[in-house]
């Protein structure tokens, strides 16, 4: 199931300057292994060693933060939004 | 004269040249200003300090601007207030209100943190600022944005109070009112700074804007006459104002302009959202995001993006965590301002209420010294209190009807206008 998956600029790099792609998976952590092999290297930088989301990556389906939703194990259907965030400062 | 190295990452210390940038490219780590503090030592004196504008620049040298600030010259230095009436409530004998309720112009701390970034968007040659804000930084934004002359895009959460939004609207920037949250407001917003070439001052210029929030602390420790407090209680939405105090105060011991700093930082937050104080309370290691529902709207940030470097302050310090709920917060602004005249936004009688709690708990001592840090004006946020105080005192334009309905202790039985002659 293909779900839009928006790359944020520090990545870009590693997507061919592509701002959103396109990528097939059913959960969000099938969709980082999923992202890894289109565009290897990108989980490094999204994960620590152990393979977790790092504790400064904020990833929201259609909007809503993973961390309301079932985290790593939120599932995903056709045509959802996956946004991934870095921090950003209050105001 | 610059005294900026770079920017280095906070997670893993890489290294970037200065640039709007904000995050690290390996591990996405939020990126920090870095100087040369060998050189500012060379040159950066108490009596410098002094002689300096009576502003937020008077600390140029540890600010992260190249050339001379062109915005906010008349940001910051706000009073360091002896709060003798307050402390005698409290029970506590040496308390202190550093007030940014009159910070220039827009009354909240935010007037620092907006001239040190929009002085450095104008450095990187941008024409157009903007920011997500839970309002205080929206009205700083707008106002300096307009002296300076940039074009203005302000994201902010529709339900924010009517004064902050009039607050904004009067300097005339593109307000866009966001249905959401102000966690929506901000992905949103990141997402924009990614596609549009702006100075987002909370995104992409957010390594230079949160380094204005240190004039705070420099002040604070200046004006208790070059020492730091025993306590400091601090306010926390994203928590990077905490941080930044504590990094003043390190900043001032390694410049030896100070005696190590023994002062522990406490973090405030509303009990409707306190992700940092409910991490620290627990002692976890793992900050839970929440959906926030509170009436400190400012401090409304359910994912705060300085929390986990909020915490490591405040636990290296040896400091503590506290929350106030609605009526507390209430209770606090009214307390404050019967105390010390000074009317405080919500935030601050969040604030206030927990340093009230953590003196009844013993974790401040009465001896010791205590700086609470009041960082917007209460006329921003009327409608938090508006129904929680007394009415005034309707009456005719007469002596008998004001002394019918008015009770004062000194009041005299009424004279006639005869009687009120032979007084004479």
């Amino acid at each position: 199931m293909p779900v839009k998956v928006r790359i944020p600029t520090p990545l870009q790099k590693l997507t061919a300057d592509k701002p959103e792609v396109e990528i097939s998976a059913a959960t969000v952590s099938q969709l980082l292994e999923n992202l890894e092999k289109n565009f290897p290297g990108i989980r490094s930088r999204i994960c620590d060693e152990s393979g977790k989301l790092r504790r400064f990556v904020n990833v929201y389906i259609n909007e809503e933060d993973i961390r309301f939703l079932a985290g790593e194990a939120s599932r995903l259907k056709e045509g959802d939004e996956v946004s991934i965030v870095p921090a950003i400062a209050g105001g | 004269m610059s005294f900026v190295r770079g920017l280095k990452c906070r997670e893993c210390g890489r290294v970037y040249p200065t640039s709007p940038i904000y995050v690290c490219e390996f591990c996405f780590g939020s990126l920090e200003v870095d100087y040369d503090y060998d050189q500012i030592k060379k040159t950066l004196t108490r009596d410098k300090i002094e002689n300096g504008p009576r502003s937020l620049w008077r600390y140029r040298e540890l600010l992260p601007i190249d050339g001379e600030p062109t915005v906010g010259l008349y940001s910051g230095f706000t009073p360091l207030v002896k709060a003798s009436q307050l402390a005698r409530v409290l029970g506590v004998k040496e308390l202190y209100i550093k007030d940014d309720t009159v910070c220039h112009p827009t009354l909240s701390f935010k007037d620092r943190v907006v001239s040190v970034a929009l002085t450095k968007a104008r450095e990187f040659g941008f024409d157009t600022v903007a920011c997500a804000s839970t309002g205080n930084l929206a009205n700083a934004v707008s106002a300096h944005g307009a002296k300076a002359g940039f074009k203005r895009f302000i994201f902010i959460p529709s339900d924010l109070e009517l004064t902050k939004i009039l607050g904004s609207l009067v300097y005339e920037p593109n307000l866009v009112a966001v249905k959401g949250n102000y966690d929506d407001v901000n992905r949103l917003c990141a997402e924009i700074a990614g596609k549009y070439r702006w100075a987002f001052v909370n995104v992409n210029i957010r390594p230079y804007y949160a380094e204005g929030s240190k004039s705070f602390g420099f002040e604070i420790a200046e004006q208790l006459g070059w020492r730091t407090p025993a306590h400091v209680i601090v306010p926390a939405a994203s928590g990077s104002l905490l941080t930044k105090i504590w990094k003043a105060f390190k900043e001032f011991e390694k410049l030896e302009l100070i005696e190590p700093v023994r002062s522990k930082m406490h973090v405030a937050q509303p009990e409707g959202c306190s992700p940092i104080s409910t991490m620290i309370q627990n002692r976890s290691e793992v900050m839970k995001p929440v959906k926030p529902k509170t009436i400190a709207k400012s401090l409304a940030i359910g994912n705060p993006a300085d929390g986990y470097y909020a915490k490591d302050v405040v636990c290296q310090s040896g400091g503590a965590a506290e929350t106030a709920g609605d009526q507390e917060i209430i209770d606090a602004i009214k307390l404050l301002a019967a105390t010390e005249g000074i009317f405080s936004e919500t935030a601050g009688g969040v604030t206030l209420a927990c340093a009230k709690k953590l003196i009844q708990k013993g974790l401040i001592g009465p001896h010791e010294s205590i700086v609470i840090s009041i960082t917007g004006q209460g006329l921003k946020t009327q409608e938090a209190i508006q129904h929680h105080l007394a009415k005034p005192f309707l009456i005719q334009p007469n002596l008998s009807s004001f002394e019918e309905h008015v009770d004062f202790p000194e009041k005299k039985p009424f004279l006639s206008q005869e009687g009120a002659k032979s007084c004479r």
